[in-house]
């Protein structure tokens, strides 16, 4: 494209799709970036929504006209399962090219945001350092050992996860975290990048009004950019973030403390062990996007322990892509699952098939009280034309299913 | 400190065995090329500040960088880096193209020379 001319005032007029990346908000602890760092997440997060909107596309026809057609003749039936989908879709020339660049722009996210993050390492440290000296606000646990489901293969190929220090009191995992949420996202979640906890924020004032938590646990908190909107939203509460990682927690109490958030507390823990807090201490137990990265004993530990650790009439929500439901089409559950094959995402697929109310009634909860819903994030804030999107992300989108319980 | 660990651990490798859906010859070369086309993005970027820039100062004005037309010598310095560049960038295939008709004698492998220049004369 080229300058002036030939841009005509109309277009640029009617312009609605994905912002500049300068909209994503500037709190204290994130990161320093340069005219070069910020038009590399631009060329990213359009990258990304090119992708999505103009490849993916190609991939269903590539499977509707030729690939089913082929797999069909070839097996004598239609595919049974989603990994016969998928397998068959391995043969296509289509949804290779699409998969071998969305792999690409994956890598490339992770290398630009670790370039804004670990040259500023020290720095960065050196403003979280500042924060941790808020007293009670930060209780790190370096004896932790990591789960297996963490160790054994870097999480949407992000080196290192959540847990490596580079240095003592490093928080570059957080930064780099941070700053590539918008181009993963394509700008879907806001300028805080916390359209899940405002969603969920408006679920729970529609559904539960009456509803005044005076203990909250947000499990799997990394950043906390989905707990502090669950914060703000009840001030009366006292609300604890746990999460894995020590980087995480030190980016997230100097993000939460920079945007006047003072009653979210962070602790290093790993959930599946909370004996630190006692039986039925918490009104509120939230995750968001956060079980399809456990294991199965895992996530049955932590569903357990969610039972023991909520009040009579407390509530346990779990924000996560849909589920793999008889009613979704083959298709999609192949595309939906790509994340699990080739985005190291490895309990992904487990997570999407497995009878998630049978999990929470062997945890103990009373299968009459069991919560289904619907939610999603608007971007209203930077991207309001995003209400209107009808692009299918394939586990990427910002519009993810509601499973909980009260008990 | 930051910036050589910046630059040795901002393309890490993930934990994890990273698939390849292409011949992996193609994929690397696709995944260099979807890296250049990346910093090609940031270059225009800022060239495109900078003449906003340069604009908004009142040093030139967006229309006379559409409206510019180079005097012969200008024009002929032009073509001359550009063809210089094409050249640079498709070396490969010059080379690969005079190896087609290249002399025997002109194309030997070199270790086929070590073996003649490393030969004892004596035995």
């Amino acid at each position: 494209m080229d300058s002036g001319e030939t841009v005509t005032a109309s277009a640029v007029e009617a312009y609605d799709g994905l912002p500049d990346s300068r909209v994503i908000g500037r709190h204290a602890i994130f990161p320093q970036t340069t005219h070069d760092d910020v038009a590399r997440i631009n060329f990213l997060a359009q990258l990304n929504r090119h992708l999505a909107t103009q490849v993916a596309p190609f991939v269903r026809t590539a499977w509707e006209s030729r690939v089913e057609p082929a797999a069909r003749a070839e097996a004598g039936r239609p595919a049974r399962d989603r990994h016969e989908v998928r397998k068959a879709l391995l043969r296509d020339p289509m949804f290779n090219t699409w998969s071998a660049l969305r792999r690409m722009t994956m890598e490339q996210r992770q290398q630009a945001g670790r370039w804004i993050a670990l040259r500023q390492a020290e720095a960065l440290a050196a403003k979280a350092a500042v924060s941790a000296g808020d007293k009670g606000r930060l209780t790190l646990n370096p004896a932790l050992p990591m789960p297996r489901y963490v160790s054994a293969v870097d999480h949407h190929c992000m080196a290192g996860s959540y847990h490596t220090e580079q240095f003592p009191g490093d928080v570059s995992a957080g930064a780099n975290y941070d700053v590539g949420l918008f181009i993963t996202t394509g700008g879907l979640l806001g300028r805080w990048s916390d359209g899940g906890g405002r969603a969920i924020v408006d679920w729970v004032k529609q559904h539960k009004p009456d509803f005044k938590p005076k203990r909250i646990l947000d499990i799997g908190a990394t950043l906390g950019h989905n707990v502090l909107p669950i914060a703000a939203a009840f001030p009366e509460a006292e609300v604890i973030a746990v999460d894995l990682g020590a980087p995480m927690l030190r980016y997230a109490l100097a993000r939460a403390k920079s945007l006047g958030i003072d009653n979210v507390r962070f602790v290093q823990a790993d959930a599946t062990d909370l004996s630190m807090f006692e039986d039925q201490s918490f009104d509120w137990i939230q995750t968001t996007m956060f079980l399809h990265e456990l294991s199965l004993t895992s996530m049955q530990a932590i569903f357990r322990e969610s039972h023991r650790l909520l009040k009579p009439g407390g509530v346990v929500l779990h924000v996560e892509q849909p589920q793999y439901t008889p009613q979704m089409p083959l298709f999609e559950q192949a595309m939906r699952d790509w994340d699990a094959f080739y985005n190291n995402e490895p309990f992904w697929s487990t997570l999407h098939e497995i009878d998630l109310d049978r999990c929470f009634v062997d945890a103990g909860f009373d299968a009459a009280k069991l919560i289904h819903d619907h939610v999603s994030a608007d971007a209203r804030d930077i991207f309001p034309a995003a209400a209107d999107d009808t692009v299918e992300d394939f586990g990427r989108k910002a519009a993810w299913r509601l499973v909980g319980a009260e008990r | 400190m930051s910036i050589s660990l910046a630059l040795e651990q901002a393309g890490r490798k993930p934990a994890g065995k990273r698939p390849y859906f292409l011949n992996p010859e193609v994929e690397r070369v696709l995944a260099i090329t979807m890296a250049v086309a990346q910093e090609l993005a940031v270059a225009r970027e800022r060239i495109d500040t900078l003449e906003r820039l340069l604009e908004a100062k009142g040093l030139l004005s967006r229309d006379e960088i559409e409206a510019f037309a180079p005097t012969a010598d200008q024009a002929a310095q032009r073509s001359l880096w550009s063809q210089e560049y094409i050249a640079r960038i498709l070396r490969i295939v010059q080379q690969e193209g005079e190896a087609i008709t290249a002399s025997e004698q002109g194309d030997l492998l070199s270790e086929e020379v070590a073996v003649e220049l490393t030969a004892d004369s004596k035995t």
